[in-house]
């Protein structure tokens, strides 16, 4: 570890592994600090990532696939399931990633690209100057030394704290951080190759209960509820003990795994003088499907890329570094974003007897393309009067 | 008082992601309240595991 770099990222998760990577590709040195002392670990994911996102970045590998899916199901609060499938039959249409190995490998991309890596190194203050981020206080084994950088890229995640001390309010609304558990399961009957989604007041208030298989009779099963629902003996935990207790009686948990996961809408800004926010830290997760991987990649790596230009030109300017924030809102992530942040509130409004009423409507789905984007044209294709209901919104959605 | 539980906590940072006066911190494997803590209650609420929770100190 230097004293100086080009640009310094916080966070050796998927938003940082990409822009280390991008940055040391772009000719730049950079330093990616992970607080944790193994990157990967702990998971705080279901790892699931489409087909053609992943595509996007690295090539498919089994060390870190768990395993690869074909469809999806999802279960409607009265039990009634809805099969999705793809109109390929056996076509691949997600993975389920191994992300201890997966994060691993996003990292050692980043190593092998010129990136120096430090773990166990914790940003424990940023370096502000005239009000621009100049570099940040990294603490490790009882030493903390000064790096500075040109850019610093906030890749903290979930519980990023390193814009907030730049002074951005980074604050996750109580209604729209998803209090959510998750056990690895073995020994439980499960179709390998597909996913399931349990939806409903009973299951999983204003969030859902998922089943993403890692393979042959094991899976990630998991529960996410908004935090203004949890509270003293109705939590995360307490969902999914009962749904365990009741659907997979005789399976094992291999590993317990808590976290929250922002359904917000992204900060308002993510960039400052010298500072650019990605991936979680950024509040970029899909607010529908609580997905963040792709969005984490994707943020990451465009980071890295204007942090060069902006480099190059030598200025680092809030100003030159909105060319991040106007392009990642501007892209095909950034208004899925948007545009799935509504139907989730219209989603989370809707009772029971209206969410089994759209699920009755469209009992077996083969989509061209899967996606959810697909999946809502398609329901409301078979519930008209939702046009209504969706006002404004739908007008996007045709 | 905020009182973390350590032995129900599982260092996810949920609660982090909440508090309004940016009190809380994950460092690694444990759970750090700073003295700006309002005892509040928001990430007692929030806490999938019900780890933490706000004594009264009377």
């Amino acid at each position: 570890m230097k004293n100086k770099y080009d640009v310094l990222v916080i966070g050796g998760g998927p938003a940082g592994a990409l822009a280390g990577k991008t940055a040391a590709e772009k000719g730049l040195s950079a330093l990616i600090v992970e607080k944790r002392p193994a990157i990967g670990a702990p998971v705080r994911c279901a790892e699931g990532i489409g087909k053609e996102a992943l595509h996007e970045f690295i090539d498919p590998d089994p060390r870190w696939i768990s395993a690869e899916m074909t469809g999806a199901g999802i279960v409607a609060p009265d039990g009634f399931f809805m099969k999705l499938g793809s109109e390929m039959a056996g076509s691949k249409v997600g993975y389920v990633l191994d992300r201890k190995i997966f994060d691993r490998e996003l990292v050692w991309k980043a190593s092998e690209a010129g990136a120096d890596i430090a773990v166990k190194s914790r940003a424990a203050a940023p370096v502000i100057e005239n009000g621009a981020v100049r570099g940040a206080k990294i603490e490790y084994a009882g030493k903390t030394t000064e790096v500075r950088a040109g850019v610093i890229i906030a890749a903290d995640g979930v519980e990023s704290k390193f814009s907030k001390w730049c002074g951005i309010d980074t604050t996750v609304p109580v209604r729209e951080i998803m209090s959510s558990v998750q056990y690895v399961m073995t020994d439980i009957d499960i179709d390998e190759h597909t996913t399931i989604f349990y939806l409903g007041n009973e299951v999983a208030l204003e969030g859902y209960l998922w089943v993403f298989p890692k393979g042959k009779r094991s899976a990630n099963v998991g529960i996410g509820i908004s935090g203004r629902k949890s509270g003293e003996g109705h939590r995360a935990k307490d969902y999914l003990d009962r749904f365990m207790k009741r659907t997979f009686p005789d399976g094992k948990t291999i590993e317990y795994i808590p976290g929250g996961v922002s359904v917000c809408r992204p900060l308002d800004c993510t960039v400052a003088d010298g500072l650019m926010i990605t991936g979680d830290a950024a509040r970029v997760v899909d607010p529908l499907t609580g997905g963040g991987i792709y969005n984490a990649m994707y943020t990451g790596r465009l980071a890295a890329e204007v942090a060069a230009d902006c480099i190059e030109k030598g200025d680092c300017s809030k100003k030159a570094l909105m060319k991040y924030d106007h392009e990642w809102r501007e892209s095909k992530m950034g208004r899925s974003i948007e545009r799935n942040y509504h139907i989730k509130e219209y989603l989370i409004k809707q009772p029971d007897t209206k969410l089994n009423d759209i699920i009755h409507s469209v009992s077996n789905i083969n989509l061209k393309e899967f996606s959810t984007m697909n999946l809502i044209k398609e329901i409301i294709r078979a519930n008209p009067k939702l046009v209504l209901e969706l006002g404004a919104l739908a007008a996007s959605l045709r | 008082m905020l009182n973390v539980r350590r032995d129900i906590c599982g260092y996810c940072g949920c609660c982090v992601s909440v508090c309004p006066e940016g009190a809380l911190e994950l460092i690694d494997a444990y759970l750090s309240v700073e003295k700006n803590c309002t005892s509040c209650g928001v990430c007692a609420k929030v806490c999938p595991l019900g780890a933490l929770e706000v004594i009264d100190e009377k």
